[in-house]
């Protein structure tokens, strides 16, 4: 009845994993019964759970990449501890459950952390920016959210029901095989991503059609913003590589379940095939991961400087450029297995090929900021911050590219120092400056500055002491995932290390103060105008937050930086431009399709994970009977009249005349 | 999902996908069953030219991959409605961008991977080859 699922499968003889599960479950059952006593919930599941408004799933999916960041970084705390206590000691995680945590870390942070993090913003910006009404398919998108959502649930399950995989972020093989893998560590892992993969698959089908098609009248390719074209790049990369990441681990899943022999030694597979074809996906991922970070800040930096991007054409070029070649430099993460010097020269000289678009791109920036009166704000602080953090990363990374060195470097603290130094420097930094950038955008109000500051620094200065000492011991010849050491020349830099950890989770904690400040005092960081920063794109060219049709009237462009040139005639003017004719809307309807889709999907990957067949066949059949309701259905619109319309761009209209007399032009 | 009336003011060779004019019904059959027959056929000579010893043996598999890239040819005009079109030219750049991806990772595999195999072959193997 119950497949493999039995008591045993709940670790009670562990306290840690029990203990946590417990405050998490006692978290999230308070808020259930604060919402449902409050009479939250018919607003939740109207206004959100079924929202097909793509601010309202970019909010979302940001919100969930921030949960999870939380979950991921108290991994992160119990790896830096472990390693500095486990001098010469066993140190306090048992090695079967320090393997989980490196593998739940690394796998939490990429997929559930960066992926919707990115996703999010994307999502809530893009369709701003090019002066569209929505995305392209918005109830897909809806779809594709919760099926996220999915992934992230079932490997959070892992904690309490069962166990995770014990095998790293990437399963390889013959270690994640049933012979060396029995559990269902590596199941979780597989399906979770095979569901979450669906849906980040959904997502990039939506804003590649989004960003091609999707504009306003006479937003050419050449007019859109920067970040417009980091995300088309982006996701033509998960357009192109997530379907690989699934392939993949399908064959992962035959070998396992249903005794294929892809990848095993004895029955004719090919372990080498695995490490070959997960990172063809693996190298494009880091890719869809920065360029999307690359696009923040080139927003970020030209607005705080006051002037255009500098070198906008040749930013296109290299985003596409850097598009194209990171799908040639994968075997750079297995020089050492065995291809041979031709081989892996190529691949050497392509990975040092690729950073030079990159670099492009940081001496457009600086060229942006040269000369510009830059306004110091939290965003900016993170893209700074971002340039000096990240170039130290591309330079350990140019390092890395060459062979003899990565024979010498391959799988040390070294590598993890330097992935670190590119995905923190450059990621998470870029989705930090997003998120304080756009903030206001998405709530009405902007964050409070001094907290976000203070938050900056910690995270920087935390940075640099937890990882810096990496490299250091990496070069000592310390290799990665040790659960413990006997070599004394170590400790010292790990136990920096370890501060390095606590100053980060101190500037977590001002983050999380941060956001609780500015909700409480939002009266006095009320953005009125929907413009808080002085920006340059269409997104400030609307209220904060936008209404559910983004535009009462969609803007004419006439050329890049769109909304800079409204703004300018506005103020030469000393008038907003003529009251437009409002015509009524149509937008879709919101379907909570997506919520079922995923409800039933987390059964079934349940299911799957635990051999509980019957379960898999009910949650199969809901998931599809779903899709084809929402497929006959006949009205998927509804009209917001004009007089309504004219009502919510009027007021936006006049905060701003009322604020146009205090701009001054800009020569 | 009609975007087309949702974006007022857009031109609408910019709508999405799926927005396409509706076109004479009888045209469009046709259209397909064209497309249909060619497959058909195409697919019947396959399975022909398998078992047949009316061609030389070894340029059996060269025909197989003919025939199986004439019948991609035909799926993308007959049913994906690939043209050279001004209108075409985004689903004309992404199936260029597809089938450069899908070359670059099958040739990069096969490359990496005979190269994994040569070098990493067993010992008595290489021993073999040195003599």
């Amino acid at each position: 009845m119950l497949g493999k699922l039995t008591w045993a499968a709940v670790p009670f003889d562990q306290p840690i994993p029990l203990i946590a599960a417990a405050m998490v479950g006692l978290v999230i059952f308070g808020v259930l019964v604060w919402v449902t006593v409050k009479g939250y919930l018919p607003y939740l599941w109207h206004e959100w759970i079924t929202s097909v408004d793509h601010k309202r799933i970019g909010i979302m999916y940001t919100l969930l990449a921030m949960v999870m960041l939380l979950r991921g970084f108290s991994d992160a705390i119990m790896m830096r501890s472990q390693q500095a206590m486990a001098y010469r000691s066993e140190g306090y995680l048992p090695p079967e459950h320090y393997d989980q945590i490196f593998s739940a870390h690394g796998t939490l942070m990429i997929f559930f952390v960066a992926m919707p993090f990115v996703i999010g913003l994307m999502n809530f910006v893009v369709p701003l920016q090019l002066g569209a009404r929505d995305v392209a398919f918005p109830t897909l998108n809806s779809v594709g959210f919760w099926l996220t959502a999915t992934g992230a649930l079932l490997v959070n399950i892992s904690l309490v029901v069962g166990e995770f995989a014990r095998t790293g972020w990437l399963p390889y093989p013959p270690l994640s095989e049933l012979t060396y893998s029995p559990g269902v560590g590596v199941d979780y892992y597989l399906w979770s991503l095979e569901i979450s993969g669906v849906g980040t698959l959904l997502s990039g089908v939506n804003l590649v059609t989004t960003v091609l098609k999707i504009h306003a009248p006479g937003m050419t390719y050449m007019r859109m913003p920067m970040f417009c074209w980091t995300t088309l790049a982006a996701n033509l990369l998960i357009v192109a590589a997530f379907p690989i990441l699934t392939a993949t681990l399908a064959m992962l899943l035959l070998d396992r379940n249903l005794g294929f022999h892809f990848f095993t030694n004895t029955g004719g597979g090919n372990v080498m095939m695995f490490m070959n074809l997960i990172w063809a996906w693996g190298h494009p991922e880091v890719y869809i991961l920065i360029l999307p970070a690359f696009g923040i800040f080139s927003e970020v930096i030209a607005t705080f400087s006051r002037k255009p991007l500098f070198g906008y054409r040749s930013m296109v070029m290299a985003t596409m450029v850097i598009c194209l070649l990171s799908f040639t430099v994968w075997l750079h993460h297995f020089f050492t297995m065995g291809a041979g010097a031709d081989v892996n020269a190529i691949f050497g000289i392509a990975s040092m090929i690729i950073a030079v678009p990159t670099g492009v791109k940081v001496f457009n920036w600086l060229f942006t900021m040269y000369g510009g009166r830059v306004v110091f704000t939290p965003p900016i602080l993170w893209s700074i911050g971002f340039m000096v953090t990240f170039v130290i990363g591309g330079m350990t990374g140019v390092l890395l590219a060459v062979p003899p060195a990565d024979f010498v470097l391959h799988n040390s603290l070294f590598l993890v120092a330097h992935f670190h130094n590119v995905i923190i420097g450059g990621v998470l930094f870029g989705a930090f400056a997003g998120y304080n950038y756009w903030f206001p955008k998405a709530f009405g109000f902007r964050l409070h500055e001094g907290l976000g500051k203070a938050a900056f620094w910690c995270w920087f200065i935390g940075f640099y002491l937890a990882f810096m000492p990496l490299y250091v011991v990496g070069l000592m010849g310390m290799t990665r995932r040790m659960q413990h050491y006997d070599v004394a020349a170590w400790r010292p830099w790990l136990l920096i290390a370890a501060l390095g950890a606590a100053v980060i989770l101190c500037g977590i904690i001002l983050q999380i103060a941060q956001l609780t400040v500015s909700i409480r005092h939002r009266e006095e960081l009320r953005d009125e105008t929907g413009d808080p920063w002085n920006g340059r794109s269409l997104e400030w060219a609307t209220a904060s937050p936008p209404p559910v049709f983004n535009f009462a009237v969609l803007p004419h462009i006439q050329g890049e930086d769109a909304y800079w040139d409204i703004k300018q005639r506005a103020i030469e003017q000393a008038r907003l431009g003529d009251e437009p004719a409002y015509t009524e809307i149509e937008m879709p309807k919101n379907s909570p399709t997506g919520f079922i889709c995923a409800f039933f999907a987390t059964f079934m990957g349940f299911a799957l994970i635990w051999h509980i067949w019957w379960l898999v066949a009910v949650g199969a059949l809901g998931a599809f009977t779903t899709f084809v309701v929402f497929a006959w259905r006949d009205e998927d619109e509804y009209i917001i009249p004009a007089d309504e319309v004219a009502k919510i761009d009027r007021a936006n209209r006049s905060a701003r005349r009322e604020a146009l007399v205090h701009l001054q032009p800009v020569q | 999902m009609s975007h087309s009336k949702q974006i007022n003011g857009v031109d609408l060779v910019d709508s999405a996908p799926g927005d396409e004019p509706v076109e004479d019904d009888a045209h469009g059959l046709v259209a397909y069953l064209v497309g249909l027959g060619l497959a058909t056929l195409l697919t019947a000579v396959s399975f022909f030219i398998a078992r047949t010893t009316l061609v030389w043996p070894p340029s059996i598999p060269v025909a197989l991959c003919v025939l199986a890239i004439a019948q991609m040819g035909v799926h993308l005009v007959f049913f994906l409605h690939i043209t050279t079109g001004p209108d075409n030219v985004n689903n004309v750049m992404a199936l260029a961008f597809g089938v450069l991806i899908v070359l670059l990772v099958i040739v990069g595999s096969l490359w990496i991977m005979s190269h994994m195999n040569h070098n990493m072959m067993p010992m008595d193997q290489i021993m073999q080859m040195q003599r």
